[in-house]
This record gives structure tokens, sequence and C-alpha cells, in this order.
């Protein structure tokens, strides 16, 4: 996708026509699409970050501010709980998607009848609507009677943890369900990244002896390297703007265990019709999600060049 | 993953037939596939477990649900709840409505996305190529970083409380742009050279060449809109209030608010949500994973 972006398309049009009749061709096709995009995307796209140091409510006329709502921010408990289980619940979706995700891909991508119904079995979930997704796991994690808790007295954990009727552990529970959710979808772009590693490689280092550990750390790895960065930058940008999971499994609870960075910014701005305030803490979110994005880039790149 | 006819990764590319280095004698080679078997099938399972659990449990009695141990198979099968539950909750309207903004939404979508992305991959003109990038790059910006002041213009149009919102909101998606452009690329820019020297204009190459020629990528574009509206929870959720408006997921939620004990109803209702999707999912899969697979992005 990347070199998609950057690479100019090669336009079609001959040199003979007056060049305003180009410009004015060109927009009227992308016109249409343009005014509703710039509208109801770009324009409150800009309009976040000058919200931001406004000071404005559902009540009373905006006002300039300038940095007062985000040191309003650092004395906001909320804002810190909000800030440190997004990154739980990053640390945990990230990591575990991923190894889920290309274990998947590594193992349906194989020439087998019917690999074909699995692959459709593992995708299942990622369209499954979200409410629906919730709904069921929220009985799974039934701390009595759910079948997760069953199966793990089954296995003679005496103690089992009571998953979304906890503090502790609400916040894995929804990583589990997120991540069944989101496997199937990543391990599509794994299966794409699969087929284009030569079958080549694996014939020689069959050939040299090598065992099939041996060729998944020396061939498939390293030769997935550019869908696994792009996986990564997916995830990352996922799991950090997480909401609507939450909101429909949890809705931040127990108590504040699962509240997280854009559900603060939904209550703040919606709910309570703080719009600077709101603005603020989305800010903060964009900035981190950015930052991450860039640091996951120059990483990629040195190691690329090394 | 730039061009959608060279990225079918659902249908693998034939491969040459597995020449073994040293000959391998007929049964380790069927316990392998055994094996392989085994283990996709464990994998499989593993990942249908829920689905298994809601259709079994929409099949049972409330207090049957949760019993230990679990029972997978009910006992007796109560295909009434599925006929209960359209007197229980609006349920009609709900997938009613449901079904309008998805048709809505993706109708536009397709029409909108495909006409500028013609603009984007065939005409030539300045400042294309910026344009284009800033379309992409508010890919990258989570959505919730600028929900509150998409509402605050809803609610000083006074559209808050109706589709308009949604469908303003959910229509003019720079995702539709991108995918379409992607599979233009690929198509050849002789074929739009030669049509422009048989006198079609550039609206008559995008009708009668670039949209027969693009029916995957729409297929493709169609389906994953039409699947995320209808899943879309936070949308109607932020903009809805009015009962007689909801989608079947916020029905579907509040149900769940309300009863949360009647625990074999809730699975019905999932089911009932779930299903339209499950066909248009298997009827049109390949059409599926091939756009996302070209893209990488919802």
């Amino acid at each position: 996708m990347a070199q998609a972006m950057t690479r100019s398309a090669p336009g079609g049009s001959p040199p003979k026509r007056p060049a305003w009749r180009g410009i004015l061709i060109g927009w009227s096709f992308i016109l249409p699409n343009f005014l509703g995009f710039a509208l109801f995307t770009l324009i409150p796209m800009l309009a976040a970050f000058a919200l931001a140091f406004l000071k404005w409510d559902s009540y009373n006329s905006p006002e300039w501010v300038g940095a007062a709502n985000f040191r309003r921010l650092l004395s906001d408990e909320n804002f810190y709980v909000a800030l440190r289980n997004t990154f739980a619940y990053a640390g945990g979706h990230i990591p575990l998607t991923l190894v889920a995700a290309l274990g998947l891909a590594v193992a349906l991508d194989r020439k087998l009848r019917g690999v074909q119904f699995f692959r459709t079995a593992a995708f299942f979930p990622y369209i499954t609507s979200l409410v629906a997704v919730a709904v069921v796991w929220n009985m799974l994690f039934n701390p009595t009677a759910g079948p997760v808790n069953q199966f793990l007295h089954a296995l003679g954990v005496d103690d089992p943890p009571r998953w979304v009727a906890s503090t502790d552990w609400a916040m894995p529970a929804v990583i589990v369900t997120s991540v069944w959710r989101d496997m199937g979808y990543y391990m599509v772009l794994f299966l794409a990244g699969l087929q284009t590693i030569p079958k080549e490689y694996y014939e020689a280092a069959r050939v040299d002896g090598a065992n099939t550990w041996q060729r998944f750390w020396k061939i498939t790895l390293p030769c997935l390297r550019p869908t696994t960065f792009f996986v990564v930058v997916m995830l990352t940008i996922q799991s950090f703007k997480v909401l609507d999971l939450i909101v429909v499994m949890t809705d931040g609870g127990p108590g504040r265990s699962t509240l997280v960075l854009s559900q603060l910014i939904y209550r703040e701005g919606i709910t309570e019709g703080r719009f600077g305030y709101s603005s603020a803490i989305a800010l903060v979110l964009f900035v981190i999600v950015l930052t991450v994005t860039v640091v996951q880039f120059r990483l990629n790149e040195r190691s690329s060049t090394r | 993953m730039t061009a959608l006819p060279d990225a079918p990764p659902a249908v693998a590319p034939p491969r040459p037939p597995e020449r073994s280095a040293r000959p391998r004698s007929r049964g380790p080679r069927l316990v392998r596939r055994a094996l392989a078997y085994g283990f996709l099938l464990a994998v499989a399972l593993l990942v249908l477990v829920p689905f298994g659990w809601m259709v079994s449990s929409s099949l049972k009695r409330n207090n049957q649900v949760l019993t230990v141990p679990i029972e997978w198979i009910p006992q007796e099968f109560r295909w009434s709840n599925f006929i209960e539950i359209w007197d229980r909750i609006p349920m009609a309207t709900y997938l009613g409505n449901s079904v309008f903004l998805s048709v809505a939404i993706t109708l536009l979508q397709l029409l909108t996305g495909s006409f500028a992305a013609y603009g984007f991959a065939k005409v030539r003109f300045p400042g294309r190529d910026a344009l284009f990038l800033a379309y992409i790059a508010t890919i990258a910006v989570p959505w919730q970083a600028y929900m509150v002041p998409q509402y605050i213009m809803m609610q000083r149009a006074e559209l808050t409380n109706t589709y308009w919102s949604i469908i303003l909101l959910q229509a003019f998606g720079a995702f539709g742009v991108f995918l379409m452009r992607q599979y233009y690329m690929s198509i050849p820019d002789e074929l739009c050279e030669a049509a422009r020297i048989d006198g079609l204009t550039e609206y008559g190459i995008y009708r009668r060449l670039m949209l027969p020629l693009s029916k995957p990528a729409l297929a493709s574009l169609a389906l994953l809109t039409f699947v995320n509206t209808w899943n879309d929870y936070m949308g109607p959720f932020i903009y809805l209030t009015s009962n007689e408006l909801w989608t079947i997921q916020l029905g579907l939620r509040s149900f769940v608010g309300q009863y949360d004990a009647e625990y074999a109803m809730i699975m019905t209702g999932a089911v009932l949500s779930v299903l339209p999707i499950v066909i248009l999912f298997l009827i049109g899969q390949r059409y599926f994973i091939r756009g996302i697979a070209t893209s990488g992005l919802k």
C-alpha cells in the first residue's frame, strides 16, 4: 500500500488538451465525493485540533483558553486510569492478535482438500456484529456457570477468575474477545503475504536438511516482514482507538477497570457536552497513535537497511 | 497488496506438485495428513465454539442456558423462541432500519467512491496526487479523535436523531475511493486511450468501460460497506435516540440491558442479527477476502 500512495498514477490524457479542461474534468469526478469528505471528515478533523484549545460546552459560547484543557487533563484521575487501560489493552491485543493471526495463516497455508472451509471458519468472527460477539462472550465468561470457567474447572483450576465481574480480570476478558474477533482479519493479510514467498526457497532449504521450525524462522518470517510491519501498524492504530467493543461489553466497568481513552472522549464530549476538554483528550490520543506509528516506521526503515 | 487481480489469497495459485526430495512410503504420509486434519479441526472448533454455543442457547429455555455441566445440544429444541422474539421487541422495525441504512450508505459509497476514483486514477491534473494523499492520511486518523466535532456539526444542523446524520457521515468515506483507485490503476491506460480516440468522453469511459471492468472491486466494496454499516454500533448509538429509528444492533443491546436474565431470548436475537450477514458472507466470500487483502483496511 505504501508504494501505491506515493507513486503517481500514470494519468491518461494526451497532452494536446488544454490544462484547464483536465482540471475541470478531474474535479468533476472527484467533487461529489470530495464535498461529503471535506464537510464530514476533513473539517471536523481540523476543528478537533482547534477545539482542544477552547473552553466550550453546550451552555456557554467558545472561549480561547490556550493550554488550560491540557493542564486540567494532568490533574484528571479518570484520564490516567483511561491512559493506563488503553496501554494495557494495546499491550495485550497487539501481540496476541499478531501471533494468533500468523499462526492461523501458516497453519492454513497448505494444499489440503477443504482448507477453504477452515479459512472461512477462522474469518467468521470478524464479520459478526460486535453486539452479538459481546453478548455471547459475556455469557461465556459468566463467573459461576459460564462455559469458560467450567472448562477451567475441568482443567483443575479451583478458583477461576471472575472475568467481566472482576476489576482485575475484565480487561483480559475483553482482550481475549477482541483477539478472537480480529485474528481472522489479519490472517487474511498474512495469507496474502505468504503467497508471495517463492516456493523454491523452501525446496532449497529442505534439500539442505532444514526442519519445519528452521524453515519458519529462516524463510517464512523474514520474507513476511513487509506484511508483518503493515499488520503491526494497522493493529496499533486499531488497538489504541478501541471503543465499541468496550462500550458494548463492559461499558468501562466494573468501576473504571476497562475505561479507555476513546470512551473518555465520548463521555466528556457527547454525554457531558464538554467539547473543548474532550477534544484535548482526543488530541492526546491522536498524538499517541501518531508517535507509535512513526516509531514503528523508523524501526522498520532501520532494520531493512541493515 | 497493491492490485486486485494478483492478490487472490483465498484461492491459492496452483503450486507445482510437491516433489519430495526423497521417496516417502505411503503410510507416514497418510498419518501426516490425518494429523494435519486433526489439528485444523481442533483449531476450527476452538474458533467456532462461541457460535455453536450461541445457536444452541437460542433454542433453549432461559433457565437451561447457564447450566453445570454445559448442555451442548438442547434436550428439546424450542423453535418457538424464533417466533416469540418478534413480539418481544420490534424486531421487524429494527431489521428494516438496518437494511435501509446499509443499502443507502452502500449505494452512495459505491457511486461517489468509484466516480472519484476514476478522477484519481485516470485523469491527470495538477494537485491530484496531493489531494489523494490527504484522503489517505485521514484513513490513519482514528475516527474517535474527531467524533465530537462531527457531533457538534450534526447537532447545529439539527440532524441528530435522523438517518441523515448516519448517512452523511458514512457515505463519503475515503476507504471506497482508495479501494476503487487501486483497482483502476491496474487497468491499462492504453484501454482508456483507445476509447478516447474512438470519441468517448471521460464520463463515457467511466460508465461504459471502467464500471463493467471493475465489477469485482465494486462487489468487494459493496460487501465490505454493507457489513460495516450493518454491524456499526457507535454511529447509531450516538445519533439515534428514538426507538423507531434504531438499528438491529441498538435494539439487541437495549434488549440485553432490559432483560439480562432472558439468556435464551438474547441468544435468539443475536442469531437473527448475525444471520443476514452470514448468508451474505457465504455468497460473496471471495470478494470480501479480496477487498481486505487489497486494501488491508476496514
